[in-house]
Order: C-alpha cells, then structure tokens, then sequence
C-alpha cells in the first residue's frame, strides 16, 4: 500500500483493504468526513452533507462485511459525492420530509430547498452497488460553466492552487476527489463538464458515450449532450464506478441497450499494436506551451509502449465552439421552460400568471443561466431558426462524420483536455466568450456523442494537465485500456494537491 | 451583422419569460451581440449536401407493455409547490375578469 494517507488512496487499494478487514467503511467514511470538516468550507465543495446517515450506511456495509456477505457489489463501503444535480429522495409517500434526505439545487436559487420525492438512477445504482453517499457538490447553475464560478452559492476552489478555479461545471465533485473528501464522485458533461475539471484538479473523469448510462433524475442541460459519469484518482477506479453506472433504463428512452463489459477487468496495460489518432487540429493558439509539451510527451510515453501514432485530421475542430452554443442553448431554453415558479422551486408570489413567470425566472436564475436561455431562445425565434438551429445541427453531422472516419483508422483519439491549466477566480468572468474557449478540445466529443476521458499527465507551472483520450461510440473499454497504460507508464497517479496530508 | 438591437433583447427575453433589468438588458446585448458574431462564422461552412443531426442516436418509438403501475404519491408530488390548495396546486389568475 502507498504511503498516502488514508482518504487520499484509490478505490482499488481501500476496496482490497476492507475485504481483507484491514480498514472499516466507518474508518474510510470517517477519514472523508475529517476532510471534509477541514477543508470542506474554504474550498466549498458540498453544497449539502448527511454525516450522520453516510456513518450508519458505513457501520451496515462492515457488517455485511464481516459476514462475508459482501455479495457482488463492487463499491460496498466505499464513500462517494453526487453533483448536486442528481435528484436524492428527501420526501416520504406522505410528502414528509425523510431523516437525513438531501435537498437538490442544480447550483441555482431557482431550487433553493427543492427536496425530490424520487431517486436518481445513479443514486440507485450505486446504491445497488454498495456505495457510501456522502453529500452533494457544488457545481455552476445547471451545470452551465467552465470555472463553478455560475454557482449561486459561490465559487469551488482549487485544491491545487486555492486562488484558482477548479473547472467546471462539475467542479464541486472534482475538487472533492483531488483532495480526499470523497473517494469518487459523479459529474455530468454536456461540453467538458467532467473531463475539463478532472483535468485542472489533477483527477481521472470519463463522459461515457451519449446513451451509455441512463439520465433519469439528472437535471437536464442540454438533452442531446447531456452525460453523467465518474471522478476518480486512477483509471482504474473510474473503471469500476462506470461498471456500476452502466446499462440500459427504460426511464430513460435515450439509453441505448448495449452490453456492459466488465471495465475493471479488462485493464491489461498493453496497448501493443493499438492505433492512435493525434488530430493537429487539437493543437491550437492560445493553448499554453507547458500543456502542449505535457501533451507531446504523453504521446511520446504511449509510443514507447508499442501503440503505433499517426496523425489525424478533424478540419471542422474550430466549428465545434460555435455549433455547441447553438444547439446546447437552444435545448436548454427548452428544458428551462420547466422553471414556472408552479409546480416547485422559487416562486415570486405575484398576483398574475404572467407575471410570476417573469418575476420568477427573473430573480431566480442567475446571469450565465439567463444569457444561455436568451441566445437559445433567440436562435429558435422566428426567422433565426434555419440560420442558426437547423445550420448548427448540419455542422453538428459533419463534425461527427470527421469523427466516424478518423475512428476507422484509429483506436483512439490523443487529444489535450483542456488548452490551459487551472486559471485565476475571476479572470474570465467578464468574458462569456473566453470562458467558453476553455472548452474547445471536449465540447466537439459531446456533439459527436463519444466517449472521453481525461487522465493526469503531469504540470505546468505546478497545476495539473489533463491527456484526453476519445474513443468510438460504447468502446469505452479501449478509451480505459489507453488511459490505465498510460497512467501505469506514466507515474504521475500518485499526483496529490498539498491537501493531501493529515493533521499530526 | 449579428449586433441586436434593445428592442430584439426585449422582445426575446419577453419570449423566454425573463423579467430583465435595465442595466442587465444593456450588458446582455453587448454580450449577445459579441456571441452571435462568434456563432455566425457557421455560415462559412458549406451544408448545401448536408441533413441536419438532432440526436447522435437513433431516434425511434418506444413501445412497453400496457402494464397498470403507481404513479408517485399525490401529496409527495405536491410537497413542492409553493402554493397549494389541497389537493391541487394554486396558480395566479390567468385570466382577469372582463378579458
């Protein structure tokens, strides 16, 4: 076992510790909640805790596992965080509010003490699985935003670096993993919510393929983008949570049937006569000298290795930015639709129907929310939607089929997450368009509906660089295979934020 | 080119249902106009030969059993709403008198 500290270490070392009942799931459990009692507030990465039921969640798993009845349940007492844009059930068949039930938020004054009567299917699969819910994570409004600056309750920090921003808009759940308040945690990725996050926090994040996991109960963005998937500190770890997310759910009718694999078991670390696509497009002005050379020298690591590296071209890269904030607004002004100030959430008490839609969505949405549904409404209006929805969703057919050619030459694709390390709270938030460059490199794999991962490959300037590895549509088992070779050649896996220590 | 008037500001904000201020009606047609310039580089793009993709897969009916099951509790559905006359939710008047 490595010399980290406990709540610091993989799911894979815990997970082979508390079968061998060298650990509790109350000892894991509690090391997380120390960490959260200690850099939870400063760094603002729960938006809501229940220390208590996590505690007698953990004290039934040592049970079971003392029993041996650990049955088939991978993740049994291992401690997780949601984004806080899944639904928890916090309410009884009586409308009562259940013990220890979180409230949900999706990050926005509009759902201020919004309490769900259903689960999410993520929650109940992981649940299934055995896991430890810890809370829920801060994350932009909606999950609108590259920085969780766009939360209405306040900017995530960085762990690494706490005057800069952890990504977004998954940043609550990715600061959390880097710095050992939770040992996983689920994001959602409409343009890079997951991968661009694990990637200035020094993390493991994968957006499974469009249609891989089911999204019943995830707040909906963008419904055509939207993804959920996991954080991790090892490829390895993501893995195994995948495995669990996995699978097709008739509540969602836009996940697709396709076999599971098991994720975990396939990870051999032999990437021998794999072909792997580097698209020049991918490297562009503006992306930072010390990523590019990180980037370079990841490919060079996965030469070494035996995979055979040739160069790609995906020539409508830079089409991707302005085809995402067409379609993905305009999906969003739809889903938003639902905020009526009615049925749940803030409602502006004003005396006229009208009226109170206005004033609610008004006050209760906040400035990126408001932009997003402005230029979706727009962009769907009268005499806008041939020019800007239909042409976006052209553009949308050409990016994928770019996609589906080059992935019929290569395996995989080789790409930087994101184009620069972690940057300064506030430093782009005067400017809509900047913030939306952060995402450049992931959003084309969500209009292409591929999956993705980003993994930790190295510094610069003392910040973590992402390495993205794009694969095709339900071959996520190569886009793993891939990322664990490479982490396993690469030694910066043990990458942990000055976080990482326990009080003497 | 793509800068937006106020009045196309208002006129979309009072299609969305969005009560703006003065002072965010003005940022928001800088910050529109400067997006929509950004966007309209699409037009560049050649899609003559091109059909539109909504969904990256395929779209199609669903058919299930027509099996009898519980929908959610009636007073869980409601627990939410901010105002109730039980067992219904209470909207503003939609329609005045004399309208």
């Amino acid at each position: 076992m490595t010399a980290l500290p406990l709540a610091d270490r993989t799911i894979t070392e815990v997970a082979a510790a508390l079968r061998a009942r060298e650990v509790s799931a109350r000892e894991l459990t509690d090391a997380c909640l120390v960490r959260i009692e200690r850099d939870g507030e400063r760094l603002n990465t729960f938006l809501a805790l229940d220390a208590e039921g996590a505690r007698r969640a953990a004290d039934d798993a040592d049970r079971a596992l003392s029993a041996g009845m650990d049955g088939a349940r991978p993740l049994l007492g291992i401690p997780y965080a949601l984004k806080d844009i899944f639904v928890t059930r916090a309410l009884d068949e009586d409308g009562n509010d259940l013990p220890g039930g979180l409230p949900t938020t999706a990050g926005s004054f509009i759902l201020s003490g919004y309490r769900s009567p259903y689960p999410s299917a993520a929650q109940e699969a992981l649940e299934r699985a055995g896991a430890i819910l810890l809370g829920k994570t801060n994350c932009d409004e909606f999950a609108m935003g590259s920085s969780n600056e766009n939360s209405a309750y306040g900017p995530v920090r960085n762990p690494w670096d706490e005057a800069t921003v952890p990504g977004g808009s998954s940043g609550g759940s990715s600061a959390a993993v880097a710095s050992g308040q939770a040992y996983f945690a689920l994001g959602t990725d409409t343009g890079g919510s997951i991968r661009q996050p694990a990637s200035l926090t020094g993390t493991v994040g994968m957006k499974p393929t469009y249609g891989r996991v089911s999204r019943f109960g995830m707040i909906a963005f963008a419904s055509s983008l939207d993804q959920c998937g996991p954080f991790g500190r090892s490829v390895r770890d993501v893995a195994l949570v995948l495995g669990a997310l996995a699978g097709h759910d008739p509540r969602d009718s836009t996940s697709v049937d396709v076999p599971v694999g098991d994720y975990a078991a396939a990870l051999d670390g032999d990437v021998r006569g794999l072909r792997l696509g580097v698209p020049r497009e991918y490297f562009v002005a503006g992306m930072e000298p010390g990523v590019e050379a990180a980037i370079r020298a990841a490919v060079e690591t996965l030469r070494g290795l035996g995979a055979e590296i040739v160069e790609v071209s995906l020539p409508s890269t830079d089409r991707g930015l302005a085809t995402y904030y067409i379609i993905a607004p305009a999906e969003a002004s739809a889903n938003l639709a639902r905020y009526d100030g009615v049925k749940y959430g803030l409602s502006a008490g004003a005396d006229e129907l009208w009226e109170n839609y206005d004033r609610t969505r008004g006050s209760g949405f906040g400035p990126e929310v408001k932009r997003r549904i402005m230029l979706g409404t727009y962009a769907l209006s009268a005499g806008y939607y041939d020019a800007y929805y239909v042409k976006a969703q052209q553009v949308r057919t050409l990016i994928k089929a770019e996609f589906d050619e080059v992935l019929s030459t290569v395996d995989a694709i080789l790409a930087p997450t994101s184009p620069t390390v972690a940057f300064k709270i506030g430093a782009k938030t005067d400017d809509p368009l900047a913030m939306y460059l952060n995402d450049a490199c992931t959003l084309p794999v969500n209009i292409a509906g591929l999956p993705g991962i980003s993994v930790p490959c190295g510094l610069s300037d003392g910040l973590p660089v992402g390495l993205q590895v794009i694969g095709r549509a339900f071959d996520e088992a190569t886009v793993l295979r891939v990322a664990d070779a490479y982490e396993r050649a690469a030694g910066f896996a043990s990458l942990r934020p000055p976080t990482a220590r326990d009080e003497q | 080119m793509a800068s937006i008037t106020r009045d196309d500001v208002e006129h979309v904000a009072n299609l969305a249902r969005l009560h703006l201020t003065d002072a965010e009606i003005d940022r928001m047609q800088a910050q529109l106009s400067n997006i929509l310039e950004a966007i309209e580089t699409l037009r560049d793009v050649d899609t003559s030969q091109v059909g539109p993709t909504a969904s990256v897969i395929r779209l199609e009916n669903i058919m299930r059993e027509d099996v009898a099951s519980l929908p959610m509790a009636r007073d869980a559905a409601l627990a939410n709403a901010p105002l109730r006359d039980d067992p219904f939710l209470r909207v503003p008047t939609v329609l005045e008198e004399g309208r």
